[in-house]
């Protein structure tokens, strides 16, 4: 309105003065991508409420104008709409350039699981705001589970680490609004930092076809963005609050954006979220509250030809692990085994004691894009990430409330990508990036670094093509090195590095010795190469086929190179090998969609084969004074992973639907002929739907889960003498655990409060029969049952 | 033409980043402070005779190199040793008495004596505040026939002193986290 009066004024102020009123307007609108000529565009001179539009030449003139200020409007279906600001002096020239959409070359992304758009090439899910807001007081490890094919490992119910296709860790890249996430990702105890309220969608790529965020995801790639900022002068904002019944605590999410028409934008958001002891259906889950905070920060401008933006984020973690995890030797997880539940079962609490974890992350990021008219776009960005993690022990003396770890992780990198877009029927992208990083584990703990001190240096180069063959197919392309460079300073217990073996392989890297400890300067490159192919057809209207290959390499992380020490929760030595070297993924994968108007059927298919594929492995052990250890080493061999994931959806009819999900995996360690270790197992999830837009825009959903015992395991039971009880004992370590049957349930309704505000009123109830189960990939399944019954109520206001 | 020239330019100056300099100063050897590396258990016949200890010293903590086990002779028949115990962190120089800290946090803290074959039984000298044993003090009686057996001492902190049979010394119910766990092969002649 505000414009519009200023507009209006302004031609006042102009008519008055312009004495000119033959003025000739006359230009050409072309396609930006391109440069041809865009026919029947419409030219609406606002100002004066007159129209004209584009010839066959993309030609359009207008006469008897005055001279002055005008505004005007080009719009052309398939096309973004521009307005402009124009001074007629005369006969005036002017060229537009309009944003065709032809495609957005932007990444290789599918929408939707089982909606056949059949422009790229992987397998690929997209996680839109209603499914990722129903989290909203979970992880992004709870959020991904609804895609068919990706699971979870846990420690305990609030530690969880997303896994694609039986892989996680380092084999997964996480991008957080254009950011790889450096977060220590290897630990299996490392929860992506990550506030999944800041991600207005997400999309989930299998395996490592995409080579622009890296090339070693040989487990996929999860990309978190935030919510589209749409280009018109509005102020919107979003609060979420649940409260839940399982850990009697509450989550808060409130966002808030500014936008203008012009391109520029402002938005922010933070989160809280407290959770007191969580319960399994017989008994509290002692010391495993959580408080979490998040913070974040969005701006910049926006429009099709440039743009830049400025991201800030911040997120802080204190988990508590469940007490009785935390053992001392094998005697310990011989007595937690074989009781049913756990040793220490306090009434419910909101304190977190040791064992717990507190871990802040930092990103700040800024990028800067520009197009440039019938050659493409640029972008450059450049980003740094402070991670900062404690992990307290249960410890005694001075030491009680000193942290055990304390590491920093600090990342700096750039990258640009440069994609030429301008021929409708190929484009290329072309990128590089750079990494610095280092690490500092503070020595005051008083306990031997778990991760030495370390500056790390990566650098990638990529180019990809993507080419568009006919109407129904797609090809895609991609080649990308890269290279890593770490720079250690690790001591090593000198009874240790002679036991390894170092003494004689790597003499020469010991700098210093201090008698019973040796510090060395491992000085670690790897050089790597990855590719990716992918072709999608849509053979009618119904029926699609993607088929993809990709080529990955992945260089160890510090964890397996240079491990060295006891895990308690595990009461095991886990130890790293300076001599592994990368592992080579070959996957491929294809995949078959129907769609008509009742049924959708995604079907996706993989094979996944890795030499010199990196795990632990059990491989011997050791006396202690407290006990004997079983000692787990890195270790490599040639692996392969193959499974089947299946997503169908049937609508009966407007108010009821049908979803089905079930997904199939099994791993195979090729080089000693048996199962790999940590393999998901067969899941079947089944969800009835009723949905009546009448009833205040009523959905509901009844969910069955079942979960079948992963019979493919590897046999790392070991036998060990107990001193007290004069016995050799068999540790049951590898049996997992039965099959188990949940159903949840969830329904929301829809108030609309006013034109621009309505709330949305949401109750869950999960695991509704308050069924006790542990689950092959909750690392805690040793000590205590999975969660039971939690019912959520859950607001969430649009306004 | 002038286009390709511009980005060129832009990419390849983003390449021309450079790795910052490593800092050459060293990190600092972390001298595990919570580590106990050697339990003495020195028993002293009450009515007088030959002292008897036991030992095991494991310098390299969680290092591949066992615990040296060491007994320095046999234990006489029919009698009543008065024991105690002394635990060091000798990878710190002097050597760090650990004992400060158990008697410093008693009530977390409690030692288990067991003994195979019937070759020996202990009571607890030292208590902690509450009344529980602690055991950094015991007494062992030796059976009145020869034999042989292992003697194990066991030292877990954060236990449960309450539950039943563990302030008799029966380890079973206890808990908590095990910091040491020693046998030592005994003869009783």
């Amino acid at each position: 309105m505000k414009y519009y009066v200023l507009i209006v004024a302004c031609c006042l102020v102009n008519m008055s003065f312009s004495q000119n009123c033959k003025s000739k307007f006359f230009g050409e609108v072309h396609d930006f991508h391109n440069g041809t000529p865009i026919v029947g565009a419409v030219i609406y001179i606002e100002t004066l409420d007159k129209y004209t539009t584009t010839d066959f030449n993309g030609k359009f003139s207008m006469d008897n104008l005055c001279d002055g200020k005008i505004t005007i409007v080009v719009s052309h279906i398939a096309c973004d709409t521009k307005r402009l600001n124009l001074h007629i002096n005369g006969d005036t020239y002017y060229e537009v350039n309009l944003e065709h959409h032809i495609e957005e070359l932007d990444e290789i992304r599918v929408e939707g699981s089982t909606i056949t758009k059949l422009t790229k090439t992987s397998q690929e899910t997209l996680l839109k705001s209603d499914a990722i807001e129903r989290f909203s007081a979970f992880s992004l490890g709870d959020a991904l589970k609804q895609i068919s094919g990706v699971s979870s490992i846990n420690t305990g119910n609030s530690i969880v680490k997303p896994v694609i296709n039986g892989l996680h860790s380092s084999r997964i890249i996480v991008m957080t609004n254009g950011v790889r996430l450096q977060d220590q990702e290897w630990g299996i105890e490392h929860a992506p930092n990550i506030d999944l309220n800041t991600a207005g969608s997400i999309n989930v790529i299998k395996g490592a076809n995409a080579l622009a965020y890296g090339g070693d995801a040989i487990g996929g790639v999860i990309v978190l963005k935030p919510s589209t900022i749409s280009l018109k002068d509005s102020l919107y904002g979003k609060t979420i609050v649940s409260g839940q019944t399982n850990g009697r605590g509450y989550s808060l999410n409130s966002s808030l954006t500014k936008t203008y028409q012009k391109g520029w934008y402002v938005a922010a958001q933070a989160s809280m979220k407290g959770f007191g002891d969580f319960e399994a259906p017989d008994y509290s889950l002692t010391n495993t509250g959580l408080n979490s905070k998040g913070l974040s920060f969005n701006s910049g401008y926006k429009t099709f030809e440039q743009g830049f933006n400025v991201y800030y984020s911040y997120i802080n973690n204190e988990i508590g692990i469940l007490k009785s995890s935390h053992i001392g030797n094998i005697e310990d997880l011989v007595n937690a085994i074989n009781n049913q539940q756990p040793l220490v079962v306090d009434d419910f609490s909101y304190d977190i004691n040791a064992p717990r974890q507190d871990v802040t992350h930092h990103i700040i990021k800024a990028d800067f894009y520009k197009r440039f008219k019938k050659f493409g776009r640029l972008e450059v960005q450049y980003d740094f990430q402070n991670n900062q993690r404690f992990e307290y022990d249960i410890r005694v003396g001075d030491d009680r409330d000193k942290p055990a770890i304390d590491l920093t992780l600090k990342t700096h990198s750039v990258r640009t990508s440069l994609k030429l877009d301008s021929k409708s029927k190929i484009a290329y992208e072309f990128g590089v990036n750079a990494v610095l990083q280092n690490n500092f584990a503070n020595p005051d703990t008083g306990v031997r670094r778990l991760i030495p001190d370390y500056n790390k240096f990566d650098a990638g180069i990529f180019s990809l093509a993507m080419l568009r063959l006919n109407e129904n197919t797609n090809f895609d392309f991609g080649i990308r090195y890269d290279y890593n460079r770490i720079d250690a300073k690790k001591f090593y217990i000198t009874s240790r590095w002679i036991e390894r073996g170092y003494d004689e392989d790597f003499g020469d890297i010991v700098i210093d010795d201090f008698g019973t400890q040796l510090l060395t300067n491992p000085v670690l490159e790897y050089h790597n190469v990855s590719a990716s192919a992918g072709i999608s057809h849509k053979l009618n209207d119904k029926h699609s086929v993607i088929f993809n290959y990709g080529l990955s390499n992945r260089a160890p992380n510090p964890s397996e190179l240079f491990s060295d020490g006891l895990h308690h929760s595990a009461a095991r030595i886990e130890l790293g090998d300076l001599r592994i070297q990368q592992e080579t993924s070959n996957r491929v994968s294809g995949t078959y969609q129907y769609g008509n108007n009742s049924l959708l059927i995604n079907l996706e298919a993989f094979y996944n084969h890795i030499n010199d594929y990196i795990f632990l492995a059990p491989t011997g052990v050791e006396q202690t004074i407290r006990g004997a250890f079983p000692v787990w080493g890195y270790e490599q061999t040639n692996a392969a992973l193959y499974g089947i994931d299946l997503t169908a959806n049937y609508e009966f009819n407007t108010q009821w639907s049908f979803n089905h999900k079930s997904s199939f995996i099994r791993g195979r360690d090729l080089s000693q002929n048996q199962a790999l270790i940590d393999m998901p197992s067969f899941k079947t999830v089944n969800i009835l739907g009723y949905s009546n837009e009448k009833w205040l825009n009523f959905n509901s959903e009844l969910q069955s889960e079942f979960v079948l015992r992963q019979d493919n395991f590897p046999d790392n039971n070991y036998e060990v003498f107990i001193p007290t009880t004069e016995e050799l004992v068999l540790v049951d370590v590898s049996t997992p655990p039965p099959a188990y049957h949940l159903m949840h349930f969830q329904s929301d309704i829809t108030l609309n409060l006013s034109p621009k505000t309505d709330l949305n009123i949401g109750l869950n109830v999960t695991n509704i029969f308050n069924i006790s189960y542990r689950e092959y990939l909750n690392r805690l399944r040793y000590f205590a049952d999975d969660l039971g019954r939690n019912i959520m109520l859950q607001l969430k206001l649009n306004y | 033409m002038k286009t390709l020239q511009k980005v060129s330019i832009l990419f390849l100056s983003t390449l021309i980043f450079t790795a910052c300099s490593n800092d050459d100063d060293n990190p600092l050897p972390v001298n595990e402070e919570e580590v106990i590396t050697t339990l003495t258990a020195t028993l002293t016949p009450v009515g007088g005779g030959a002292t008897i200890t036991l030992q095991t010293r494991d310098l390299d903590g969680d290092g591949p190199n066992p615990p040296v086990v060491t007994v320095s002779g046999p234990l006489a028949v029919n009698t009543t040793y008065s024991g105690n115990l002394i635990l060091l962190n000798e990878t710190e120089s002097p050597a760090e008495l650990i004992n400060v800290e158990i008697e410093e946090e008693d009530e977390d803290h409690q030692f288990f004596f067991q003994a195979s074959n019937g070759i020996a039984t202990f009571n607890y000298v030292d208590f902690d505040g509450n009344g529980d044993p602690v055991g950094l003090a015991f007494t062992l009686t030796t059976t009145a026939t020869p034999g042989s057996g292992n003697i194990t001492i066991t030292l877990r902190h954060e236990l449960n002193k309450g539950a039943g049979g563990v302030s008799e010394g029966d380890i079973t119910n206890a808990g908590g986290e095990t910091d040491i766990q020693a046998v030592f092969a005994v003869t009783v002649q």
